[in-house]
């Protein structure tokens, strides 16, 4: 081999390692541009999330925020988007809380024509809008207290 | 031959598009990158050391081409949403690994020739079955551990086997010593590092045991210069670890091992508790370890001297790290290409030193390239264990993440002279069988963790249909 092609070859072999390395920063790149409507999705594959809202175009709905008024959580604030959240004590919920009187799936709101509606997800104790305990599918207006367990909360705008 | 491997895979491509956002087709284009940089790499070597190609280069890249598509489909059956970019930077520095320790055996090959002594055998062929192993290992847990909260039911199961295969070495007859280390287990001519099995059943057993605990250890009776004291009796799990760390330190006499699990569970326990009094405590409790090892063993107070003094040991015990320095200063920024440089002159360049090889051989340039693999890897890591749900998971993810960190920077911080060297393997890229399978199985846990985490959160999007 003369020296020459030796050289050749010794940069080609950086360059393609650099390229892959390149390639691999590229792809990493789609996660760290979060896009900015993304409601939880702060620090998740956000990317594909995009790509599919974009697609369907949905409407947002009136309120922005769901807030634990009372509960061992009060004070927590979820920003809310497009997606559908579900509230209980397990972890694979949206909004995890920890209350002894909650189910693992509790409970859970969808918007839907720019109002949030909230299901009951067969819960034990049920899911109370202020006093009435709901029984199907129902709008939760922006402020009214939403009881889960011995969890409140409210939507706000 | 891998064409005709790629075939299966195509018709699973097809199948998968179910599934918006899992980007099996950005891993399965990377990781056909990956393999043609590491059979570029391959090939180089032959045409740098001989002028010809590898005569068995054929062979050679086309069985590790069907291992990466093999690993390939498996990820797209049984993980087919997890993270797209862990295995291609896996399979590209195990390819380079491989590579590497081709050429250091060329190297040997010639030595011998002009010496007109026996051949040696090479390790690279070794190495190769050894990444068969790996990567059939790689898919069986991908196959049976189909929830990663199962293995929180196995938390003290974990405890036990880790520290029993710690333990391994030092027991007679199976134990042996290689090196001033007791680190290995002969069992005929198989021979195996436990301790490469037992950091993955560690981090599973910190991660479960940390998971319940971690309540109590986040309690803070009183603060103090704005850090919040732990309670007296929370010091028992740290304490406990502190000296099982400094058992290993004395009795097998690897400072690497030690190093690694007493930082790894540091690590977990700040990620638990989300309190830096622990970082803090675990610091103080390493520095007086340091000092407390430099005072009483040798081999450590050694290895301080020849890190602070080189020159002076430059032809006895510190001509490792001497030559490892000649090395990285003869590859420069550039590199001499494979095969045009001298890393056969440093000791045990296969295993612990492979990254002053390659630095030697690929220059600063490729240096830097392997080192941001391993960020990305670590990253990816950190990035399964912040988006997934379960406690557990997400302090495994992030322990396993840790564990490669720690390993990288302890191994590649001592070939660098950056701090004192300390054995540890390269992951992936040093020659050695136990290493090897254990990465491959480190890897398949956090693809098995980012599967999971990435289906609840796609899940939950009303737009993905996911296949159940």
């Amino acid at each position: 081999m003369s020296a020459l092609a030796l050289t050749l070859l010794r940069l080609g072999l950086l360059a393609l390692l650099w390229f892959f390395v390149l390639l691999v920063a590229s792809a990493l790149r789609r996660d760290l541009i979060a896009p900015p409507e993304t409601p939880l999705a702060a620090g998740l594959p956000g990317a594909d999330r995009a790509r599919s809202t974009s697609r369907q175009r949905r409407t947002r709905a009136n309120a922005r925020v769901l807030v634990v008024r009372q509960g061992s959580l009060a004070g927590t604030k979820l920003p809310l988007g497009t997606s559908p959240v579900t509230i209980g004590r397990s972890p694979d919920c949206t909004l995890s809380i920890t209350d002894d009187y909650a189910s693992g799936q509790h409970a859970r709101l969808r918007p839907s024509e720019g109002r949030w509606i909230v299901e009951d997800l067969g819960s034990t104790n049920g899911t109370w809008i202020d006093r009435t305990r709901i029984t199907g599918p129902t709008v939760l207006e922006v402020g009214a207290p939403l009881r889960i367990g011995q969890t409140v909360l409210e939507l706000r705008k | 031959m891998t064409t005709q491997a790629a075939l299966p895979a195509k018709a699973e491509v097809r199948a998968s598009r179910r599934v918006p956002g899992a980007r099996r087709n950005t891993e399965l284009i990377l990781l056909i990158l990956a393999w043609l940089v590491g059979a570029y790499a391959y090939a180089n070597v032959g045409l740098g050391t001989e002028g010809r190609l590898p005569e068995n280069l054929a062979l050679v890249i086309g069985l590790v081409g069907v291992l990466f598509i093999g690993a390939h489909v498996c990820v797209r059956i049984w993980a087919p949403i997890a993270d797209p970019l862990l295995l291609p930077v896996a399979a590209l520095l195990n390819f380079l690994g491989l590579s590497m320790i081709h050429r250091i055996d060329v190297a040997e090959k010639l030595r011998a020739l002009r010496n007109e002594g026996p051949l040696p055998s090479g390790d690279m062929p070794a190495q190769l079955i050894w990444t068969t192993l790996a990567l059939v290992l790689f898919a069986g847990v991908l196959v049976t551990v189909r929830d990663h909260r199962r293995l929180q039911r196995y938390t003290y199961t974990a405890m036990v086997a880790g520290v029993v295969l710690l333990l391994l070495p030092m027991l007679p007859v199976i134990g042996s010593t290689v090196n001033g280390a007791t680190l290995w287990v002969q069992l005929g001519p198989l021979s195996f590092q436990p301790s490469e099995l037992a950091k993955i059943l560690l981090t599973i057993f910190f991660a479960g045991y940390l998971v319940v605990k971690r309540d109590s250890l986040a309690l803070v009776r009183r603060k103090f210069l704005g850090l919040g004291i732990p309670r007296a009796r929370d010091l028992g799990p740290i304490l406990v670890a502190w000296l099982i760390a400094l058992g290993i330190l004395a009795v097998q006499k690897d400072l690497g091992t030690a190093l690694m699990f007493f930082g790894l569970f540091v690590s977990m326990l700040y990620l638990a508790t989300q309190r830096k009094t622990w970082l803090i405590i675990g610091s103080v409790m390493f520095l007086f370890a340091a000092v407390l090892g430099y005072l009483a063993f040798g081999h450590v107070r050694l290895r301080v001297q020849v890190w602070l003094d080189t020159w002076s040991y430059a032809n006895d015990q510190g001509y490792q790290i001497a030559q490892s320095l000649f090395g990285l200063a003869n590859g420069g920024i550039m590199g001499t290409g494979l095969g045009q440089g001298y890393p056969q002159f440093v000791p045990f360049a296969k295993t612990d030193f492979i990254a002053a090889a390659l630095g030697e051989e690929l220059g600063l340039v490729g240096f830097m390239a392997i080192l941001l693999l391993y960020g990305v890897i670590i990253e990816r890591a950190l990035r399964t264990a912040i988006i997934c749900r379960d406690p557990f998971g997400k302090l495994l993810a992030a322990g396993l993440g840790t564990v490669l960190a720690l390993q990288v920077f302890v191994v590649i911080g001592g070939v660098t002279r950056l701090i004192p060297l300390t054995g540890l393997t390269t992951p992936w890229l040093s020659y050695g069988g136990s290493a090897l399978v254990a990465n491959w199985i480190m890897l398949a846990l956090l693809l098995r963790i980012s599967d999971r985490a990435r289906r609840t959160n796609l899940e939950q999007s009303p737009q993905v249909v996911i296949k159940p």
